[in-house]
């Protein structure tokens, strides 16, 4: 019982990062249509620029200062770039591209993800950035499983900030605004709804959870490095469509059960099976559910069946 | 008397030949001797592809700088430097281009699952190749040009598979491997060792070169309570696995190959690096003289430490370098001979030889523990090439 209790905290936390990337590519995806796939490399920019900033501060490079408040500068900081970073990629690489058919503007997104990571490679190199163990690792033993304080922190973070995505999204005009947009851009630019400030406040947004998640990832598992956007884009776009691309509910639910199905995955395949199939099936594990999803429910366990639109 | 005027003679010649040689073009004295290198040079372990590339390069200026005579001419060494990113596939093209670039020789690949398919590519054009891959495999496949850099698994395998038996005394083992042929041949040899020694392996757990969740395993090894646990694979994952086994509260060791005694392990994995052990072919630098002087030179070139594999590098270039010498020709088939039968001493062990299959015939393997955040050697062991 308590390796289940801890393989479902394992997932959990996991699955917390996932749903905060996924939610980047499902907001892109109901509003214009488009996979991005560059958002798992503004993941990556956020754990560097995180990295680095919490190196100089803590470091006694510029000033030595306590552990949570680097984190929390860092983070400020992050957010801001990695929004910048999403405003530029839409500005000039997708809305010229807007009416242009969506395979363009798809190997797009592939291009723009090869730019950001080499631009990355050139900034920070090709060695692995270690974030530097500033927090201590405060453990809670918890029916026999671990739990950390720093799990718990991303765990409930997420939480509340996917909390409030859903009340900017269904209580705030700019929310209507982007609902409209989902539903018919045209339509929507009749009544008067600015289509442009809504795809870009879109990418913003997207962005800036992108730096969040960017934060967490490089602070539990103290590695960032150029390549490791892809990855964690490719889980969490999985976890998109898992619950549904463009359904927010279904980002974050995607998310929380592709961390929990990897974790038990790898953790209990093997026994289960008497050794046949061992931890090496655990992708094929979560691709097996991510198809039989699929198979019944075409549009994800949320999505909502909608007719190919004129 | 007249042996002193034909001199002379020869001597005014030669002069008079120089200074017209020098008038026109003076790059008819030298030959440029091209040498093929590839390794991963993007991507997550371009780290080590820049390790093994600064070593190389190391050895060629300073054969350069040594004017070396080949076919009658001042040989030049020049690196032709591909980026294989540890794919299989890449590799093969790349080798196929380094072929088509007419080198006289390769250093190269770094990974064993990229040196292995390209291996074939490069006997078929007759060239030697010098590479860093561990895996069994790569000397085994009946080719004459294969040669190592560095130790088998077979050999490394069975020195890890020993000590944590005999020397941690641990009984139940359990093994993670990143299902690379480097870190799956490894983690095979030391399940063979560990067995032969009388320990029992309990979990055998995958994971991939790419990830950095490793919670999901280690809470399936940990119920199984092991005594130790051996990771075949990079730094890159090793760091990580490191933290999270000490986060879920695992007291048993974590043991690795040479891959995880870097820096990068050390940087990564923190304050939880302690009590993790690592082997590395070869004995300290520092107990070596030519170690030292490579470790200086390298400093001076670079501005930093070298890695795990630049000494490694360094020595396989310089083979190459030593056998053409001994040839005294850059041809292929002149200096595949040479180097068969080479014998000399380099900056990681006094006694470089190859066997018949071109694996190191004597190695020594030398176990590493990290105490208050530094690899301190621990034992060196001797095995000798099967």
């Amino acid at each position: 019982m308590d390796i289940l209790l801890q393989q479902l905290i394992n997932g959990v936390t996991v699955g917390s990062v996932y749903a905060l990337v996924a939610l980047g590519y499902t907001m892109v995806y109901g509003i214009i249509g488009l996979i991005n796939f560059a958002h798992g490399d503004v993941v990556m920019v956020g754990a560097m620029i995180a990295t680095t900033l919490v190196v100089s501060l803590v470091g006694g490079g510029v000033a030595s200062m306590p552990a949570w408040l680097a984190v929390i500068v860092a983070l400020l900081l992050a957010i801001p770039a990695c929004m910048a970073l999403g405003w530029v990629a839409e500005r000039y690489a997708y809305r010229p591209l807007r009416r242009a058919p969506r395979l363009a503007a798809l190997i797009t997104a592939i291009g723009v993800s090869i730019i950001i990571q080499n631009l990355a490679m050139m900034i920070w190199g090709r060695n692995y950035l270690s974030f530097p163990h500033i927090i201590q690792p405060q453990i809670f033993e918890l029916g026999g499983a671990r739990i950390s304080l720093l799990q718990i922190i991303i765990i409930l973070a997420a939480t509340a900030i996917m909390a409030g995505l859903l009340l900017v999204v269904h209580r705030t005009r700019l929310g209507t605004a982007m609902r409209a947009t989902a539903q018919n851009r045209e339509v929507a630019g009749l009544m008067g709804v600015n289509i442009n400030t809504v795809i870009s406040a879109a990418f913003l947004i997207g962005s800036a959870l992108a730096a969040v998640a960017g934060v967490m990832v490089t602070t539990y598992y103290g590695v960032a490095q150029y390549t490791m956007g892809f990855m964690l884009g490719l889980k969490a776009f999985t976890a998109a469509v898992l619950g549904g691309i463009g359904n927010l509910g279904g980002a974050m639910l995607g998310g929380l059960l592709l961390g929990i199905i990897e974790s038990l995955g790898a953790g209990y395949i093997g026994d289960l099976t008497n050794g046949v199939f061992g931890s090496n099936y655990q992708d094929v594990f979560s691709f097996i559910v991510l198809i039989l999803v699929l198979v019944f429910r075409p549009s994800g366990l949320l999505g909502e069946r909608v007719g190919d639109r004129a | 008397m007249q042996t002193t005027t034909g001199f002379k003679l020869m001597a005014a010649a030669a002069a008079v030949a120089a200074g017209l040689a020098a008038g026109t073009a003076h790059a008819a004295d030298t030959k440029t001797i091209r040498l093929g290198f590839a390794a991963p040079l993007t991507g997550p372990q371009s780290h080590y592809g820049e390790d093994m590339k600064n070593g190389l390069e190391l050895a060629l200026e300073q054969a350069n700088a040594q004017n070396i005579q080949l076919d009658g001419k001042t040989a030049k060494f020049e690196l032709v430097s591909k980026d294989d990113q540890a794919d299989p596939r890449t590799a093969v093209q790349v080798a196929q281009q380094i072929v088509d670039e007419g080198v006289d020789g390769v250093l190269g690949h770094f990974n064993s699952g990229t040196t292995i398919p390209a291996s074939r590519v490069y006997n078929d054009a007759g060239l030697p190749q010098i590479a860093m891959a561990t895996s069994p495999e790569y000397t085994q496949q009946g080719y004459d040009t294969t040669f190592r850099m560095m130790t088998s698994d077979t050999q490394q395998g069975s020195a890890d598979g020993e000590f944590i038996v005999k020397e941690l005394g641990a009984r139940k083992i359990a093994l993670i491997d990143d299902r690379t042929a480097y870190g799956q041949g490894l983690a095979d040899q030391v399940a063979a060792a560990v067995k032969a020694n009388g320990g029992e392996i309990i979990a055998r757990e995958y994971t991939t070169d790419k990830a950095n969740d490793f919670t999901a395993i280690l809470t399936n090894i940990k119920d199984k309570q092991p005594d130790a646990i051996f990771f075949g694979g990079l730094d890159a994952q090793s760091g990580p696995m490191r933290r999270q086994m000490v986060r879920l509260g695992i007291k048993a060791p974590l043991v690795s190959g040479e891959m995880t005694r870097s820096d990068t392990f050390l940087k990564l994995a923190g304050d939880e690096a302690n009590g993790t052990y690592a082997s590395l072919a070869g004995v300290p630098l520092k107990q070596m003289a030519a170690g030292e002087k490579f470790e200086q030179a390298y400093k001076e070139r670079f501005k930093k430490d070298p890695g795990v594999y630049a000494p490694y590098a360094y020595d396989g270039a310089w083979n190459m370098i030593t056998a053409m010498k001994e040839a005294g020709s850059a041809k292929p088939e002149k200096y595949l001979p040479k180097l068969a039968s080479l014998q000399r001493s380099g900056a990681t062990s006094n006694n470089i030889a190859y066997d018949k299959n071109g694996d190191l015939k004597e190695i020594s393997v030398t176990i590493y523990e990290v105490k208050d955040g530094k690899w301190q050697m621990v034992k060196t062991m001797v095995s000798n090439a099967k």
